[in-house]
């Protein structure tokens, strides 16, 4: 069977949910191998193995962590030569696409973005996009070179599937003209206890209608409650209300949640671009105009002030 | 020695239009406005900024697209780029983004460059791979997804703000650099920008003068294939109630019934 190489996103070696998603699609046109760069691969490899990994490339070295992406690059490329792979998978980061697109450039392959969903085709693997703020879904395929594809977190459950998963060492040798941007400094996001945004199952965003920075822990409370990761539209963020990283929409994080609810959002075209394929959406806003509600499952017409907080306590009660 | 900036821009249909593919499964570009893509707006303000703070540079706005591309050109030149560089042919129709980055790597090298500043995606195809796709073709650094940029000393800088962390990067010139919409609001064009923009420079240039075959890029030599597109069928309609006191309730209430709570 043909081997499937999966690039390994993690935090020193505790394995992000994406590539768990990647790994479980990977299986779907061959035999999962997985890339490790950096830190900690023996700890990883456990957890790349119980989801189907055959085999665990690994290198750590430190321009990894000193230069911008493109060592990374090498190191794939590395692993691209020692398997000659039918396909090679990256997730959907900033990093992983690019990383995914200089790859594709230097083994003269065609790229695919933010696919939702994988599966093998007469012609290669054919993925599905969600595209124009998720008005169609298209069905593409790389048509010369090995497919690079990288795919949006949430596109598939991760399923177990216990394979070898062996840590075999993987030489890779830094090219000088990778060294050209240089991390100078590098400060870790805080974290807020709260899941990942694009990895949440449930998603509560804020938008203009909270109307403030100090009216956040509203928002925050309802997620607190649901479990739930905190989002806000580019109007709260802009507005200097939430941060940047946290802005779903068209230039902020793209989510497809189990549950997406939005709160004083109007539901602009860039804001849907980030939220329209979630499974269940629900908004309360007090314009019952606002072109959310086309979109909703439920929709509540009213004060976010009043209803957002109903339902914190309704959901406190019947968890318990 | 004036600081050369190449700017590549993007003529997109506006999002808050009826986007849609036509027979082909490339972008209906008929039946929908175009325009500047917003992310582009952010490069084109970064780069006058940039050139502000220079002792001398000069901007180069470049774009690869159909006549009316011709537009997203003219807004850049407005808001106070130099000149513009449009390559434009009818083999191009249908290029994908690896396609795309040939060309503009190419015109780029064609017209001189010391630092070349991109958005961060276009609004329609929203990759976000072109300036990394750039990087690899010229050999030369990429510096992208910043927050925040600057130039000197022969040196770029500047803030990237990812997932797990905000790094600090620095690069020698030449470099790509690609910024986000959290880089600072784009200036709008003055009277006097748009009256001095009819008189700048437009260079056309076609796939020959770039010495690009035309199975290279276009539909036929795209390196992947659309094979479907289909409209999302609408959502059916919701239950939409309104609030007289037990919207919260009736919400959870709903919640309940779908497993989420």
């Amino acid at each position: 069977m043909a081997e499937v190489l999966v690039y390994v996103d993690h935090v020193d070696g505790a394995v992000r949910k994406p590539t768990l998603e990647l790994l479980t699609l990977a299986r779907r046109i061959g035999e999962p191998v997985a890339v490790h760069l950096g830190p900690h691969a023996d700890e990883a490899a456990k957890v790349l193995a119980e989801h189907g990994a055959v085999k665990v490339l690994a290198a750590d070295a430190p321009e990894f962590a000193e230069y911008l992406v493109a060592p990374k690059v090498d190191a794939l490329q590395a692993a691209y030569d020692a398997v000659s792979p039918a396909a090679v998978l990256l997730p959907s980061s900033a990093e992983g696409k690019e990383i995914g697109a200089r790859l594709a450039v230097r083994i003269g392959s065609g790229i695919i973005t933010d696919a939702v969903d994988l599966e093998a085709g007469d012609e290669g693997p054919v993925a599905t996009q969600s595209v124009f703020a998720a008005s169609y879904t298209t069905k593409s395929r790389v048509s010369k070179g090995t497919p690079v594809i990288t795919v949006k977190p949430n596109s598939a459950a991760p399923e177990a599937a216990p394979a070898a998963g062996t840590v075999e060492q993987l030489a890779v040798t830094v090219a000088d003209s990778s060294k050209g941007t240089k991390i100078v400094s590098r400060t870790p996001r805080e974290s807020t206890g709260r899941p990942d945004l694009t990895e949440a199952a449930i998603v509560v965003s804020g938008g203009r209608g909270v109307n403030g920075a100090e009216n956040f822990p509203v928002i925050e409370a309802l997620a607190d409650s649901l479990g739930a990761a905190v989002g806000a539209s580019r109007a709260a963020v802009d507005a200097g209300w939430y941060p940047h990283t946290n802005q779903v929409g068209q230039t902020g994080k793209s989510v497809s949640p189990q549950l997406y609810i939005a709160a004083g959002i109007s539901g602009a075209i860039q804001h849907r671009a980030g939220m329209q394929t979630s499974k269940t959406i629900v908004a309360i806003n007090k314009d019952e105009e606002a072109p959310i509600f086309d979109l909703v499952d439920y929709g509540v017409v009213g004060d976010l002030f009043e209803v957002v907080p109903a339902l914190t306590d309704e959901v406190k009660t019947r968890k318990g | 020695m004036s600081l050369r900036i190449v700017v590549c821009v993007k003529y997109v249909p506006d999002a808050t239009g009826d986007r849609h593919f036509a027979e082909d499964l490339t972008v209906d570009r008929d039946d929908v406005d175009g325009l500047l893509s917003e992310l582009d707006e952010y490069a084109v303000e970064q780069a006058l900024q940039i050139k502000e703070a220079a002792d001398d540079a000069e901007i180069t706005v470049l774009t690869v697209g159909p006549e009316d591309a011709n537009d997203a050109l003219r807004k850049a030149l407005s808001m106070g780029a130099d000149k513009a560089v449009h390559v434009e042919d009818d083999d191009l129709h249908g290029t994908d983004a690896l396609g795309t980055s040939l060309v503009l790597a190419k015109a780029i090298e064609k017209t001189g460059y010391d630092l070349v500043v991109c958005g961060m995606a276009s609004t329609d195809g929203t990759m976000g791979v072109l300036p990394a796709l750039l990087a690899e073709r010229l050999n030369i650094p990429q510096v992208t997804q910043l927050s925040e940029v600057s130039v000197a000393d022969g040196k770029v800088t500047g803030r990237r703000d990812g997932d797990t962390a905000s790094e600090q990067l620095e690069a020698a010139l030449p470099a790509v650099v690609s910024v986000t919409d959290q880089s600072g609001e784009a200036r709008y064009p003055s009277f006097k920008g748009i009256m001095a923009a009819k008189k700048k420079p437009v260079e056309s240039l076609d796939l020959e003068d770039l010495e690009i075959e035309a199975d290279e890029v276009g539909l036929e030599g795209a390196w992947t294939k659309v094979e479907d597109a289909a409209e999302r069928p609408a959502r059916t309609a919701g239950t939409i109630v309104k609030d007289e006191g037990e919207g919260g309730k009736q919400l959870a209430e709903f919640l309940a019934g779908q497993k989420f709570i």
